[in-house]
């Protein structure tokens, strides 16, 4: 696959196929074309060349984005924002509620349903970001280095949610960072980008014990945190 | 409530200081009477006049209020098209433009030609001068709306309908009001012309008490009209703070 934005080639010669239920991080310098390619896959970008295939494709809203900020709509209540995926694919009043409800209690935010966006500290504006993009039930949850802007504990926190998450729902993930010990903490497969041409430096599957608070401690962390690091460093 | 009319008496002190000063300039003799009215003459003029004066009051009043809502509803409407793509922008964008620049006072008498002596020449008259800032105001705000979201009500399946009222309006909001703001005074002013070429109302009270060396009664009339610029204008702010008071900083 390939994507050019004249003058420069952002992704050339890009090439995975992730199986179904994989948590995968795509880690890469700045500039280097994650994001784009994240938006190529959820087919908000048309590649220029080549395809993204989905197998299978049948259902139109199998995907869902979270972005780096959490892009709420100040103007609706927690809960309507939530809802709100179910609300543009025409899901009536009463049971988009109700989803949205199971959705915030999945992030621990069920207290918080009447508040604006306002009203909320960056970590629980990015849990509602989050149950947004849950509640529609993806199959396929891509997400752009979601949780870059919050402090290192609330960033943990929600690192271990949406590695629990990811085990309940068996859902594929996809997830971009610059982030090694972020990636290598979540992940279970990590792809490594070259600074130009979206070219794969590295394809390595982690192979560590559960992820909890005692992970970072254990040699085999520091051993692919090093891996990883290597193969970023690599020109 | 209490802490918003408290807010209100630093904007009165510069109104009863000048009001007195001019009051002690005319009574001293440092002002002329004929150019200047003392403040006294000015309240003693509304209240004498008052069946005229009020009058008109409600006529210009009916005049103002409706051209700037034909002007927020064309505007919007206006707005909604050129933001529906680039080149229809590229198109027409010039033309709202250069209508702005036109003056009203040279366009007032053909306003009169195609609408004839009384309220629909003022209407329009109130409507011209007031929809550009509607139409700039809200195709910024559309255009403005943040790409990231746009991404997310494509990726759920919203049509262009859907995103426009769900996403871009209330977005727009904001910008939306503020042009309304602007609109709101431009009208009063559009119909106060409108009524110096061929209408009744205050702009016609000003424009025979003028031939009549009557300067307290153009001043009450003047007053008057700005009465009516000021309560459209709260009218907006109070449209503003109940759609607003809840996510935007300017309401906060």
């Amino acid at each position: 696959m390939r994507k050019v934005f004249p003058p420069v080639a952002v992704i050339e010669h890009f090439d995975l196929a992730v199986p179904s239920g994989e948590f995968l991080a795509i880690l890469g310098p700045s500039g280097c074309g994650k994001s784009t390619l994240l938006r190529i896959i959820a087919r908000l970008l048309a590649p220029d060349g080549g395809s993204v295939s989905i197998d299978p494709d049948a259902d139109r809203f199998q995907t869902s984005f979270v972005f780096q900020d959490a892009h709420l709509l100040p103007w609706r209540a927690v809960l309507d924002n939530v809802a709100l995926p179910l609300e543009l694919m025409g899901v009536a009043q009463e049971e988009r509620h109700g989803r949205a409800r199971v959705a915030l209690r999945e992030v621990d935010l069920t207290e918080a349903e009447d508040r604006y966006p306002a009203q909320l500290s960056g970590g629980m504006r990015m849990r509602v970001s989050l149950a947004r993009a849950l509640v529609a039930a993806p199959r396929l949850l891509l997400l752009d280095e979601p949780f870059a802007a919050l402090d290192e504990i609330t960033r943990f926190r929600l690192d271990l949610r949406l590695r629990e998450l990811w085990i309940e729902r068996g859902m594929t993930v996809v997830f971009v960072t610059h982030s090694i010990s972020e990636a290598v903490f979540l992940a279970n497969r990590a792809v490594v980008l070259a600074r130009r041409g979206g070219r794969i430096k590295l394809d390595h599957t982690l192979e560590l014990p559960e992820r909890n608070e005692d992970l970072r401690l254990d040699p085999r962390y520091g051993a692919e945190m090093k891996t990883l690091l290597a193969a970023m460093e690599e020109e | 409530m209490i802490a918003r009319l408290k807010s209100a008496i630093p904007a009165l002190i510069p109104f009863v200081v000048l009001t007195v000063s001019v009051e002690l300039a005319v009574r001293q003799g440092w002002l002329k009477s004929y150019l200047v009215p003392p403040p006294s003459a000015v309240f003693h003029a509304l209240i004498e006049s008052r069946a005229e004066l009020f009058g008109a009051f409600a006529t210009t009043s009916a005049s103002a209020l409706l051209g700037f809502l034909l002007s927020t509803i064309g505007g919007i409407a206006i707005a909604v098209f050129l933001s529906s793509s680039r080149a229809i922008q590229r198109a027409f964008y010039p033309y709202a433009v250069f209508f702005q620049t036109v003056p009203i006072i040279a366009i007032a008498p053909l306003l009169v030609i195609w609408f004839g002596y009384g309220m629909r020449t003022v209407v329009a008259s109130a409507f011209v001068v007031s929809i550009f800032p509607v139409i700039a105001n809200t195709l910024t705000g559309i255009l403005s709306t943040e790409p990231a979201l746009r991404d997310l009500f494509r990726l759920y399946g919203a049509s262009t309908w859907t995103t426009l009222f769900k996403l871009r309006f209330p977005a727009a909001l904001p910008q939306i009001l503020t042009g309304l703001r602007v609109a709101s005074g431009l009208a009063v002013i559009g119909a106060i012309v409108g009524e110096f070429i061929g209408g009744q109302g205050l702009g016609s009270v000003v424009d025979v008490a003028r031939t009549q060396q009557r300067v307290d009664k153009v001043f009450a009339a003047v007053l008057l009209a700005s009465v009516l610029g000021l309560a459209l204008f709260g009218l907006i702010n109070l449209v503003s703070y109940l759609t607003l008071r809840r996510w935007h900083a300017s309401e906060q």
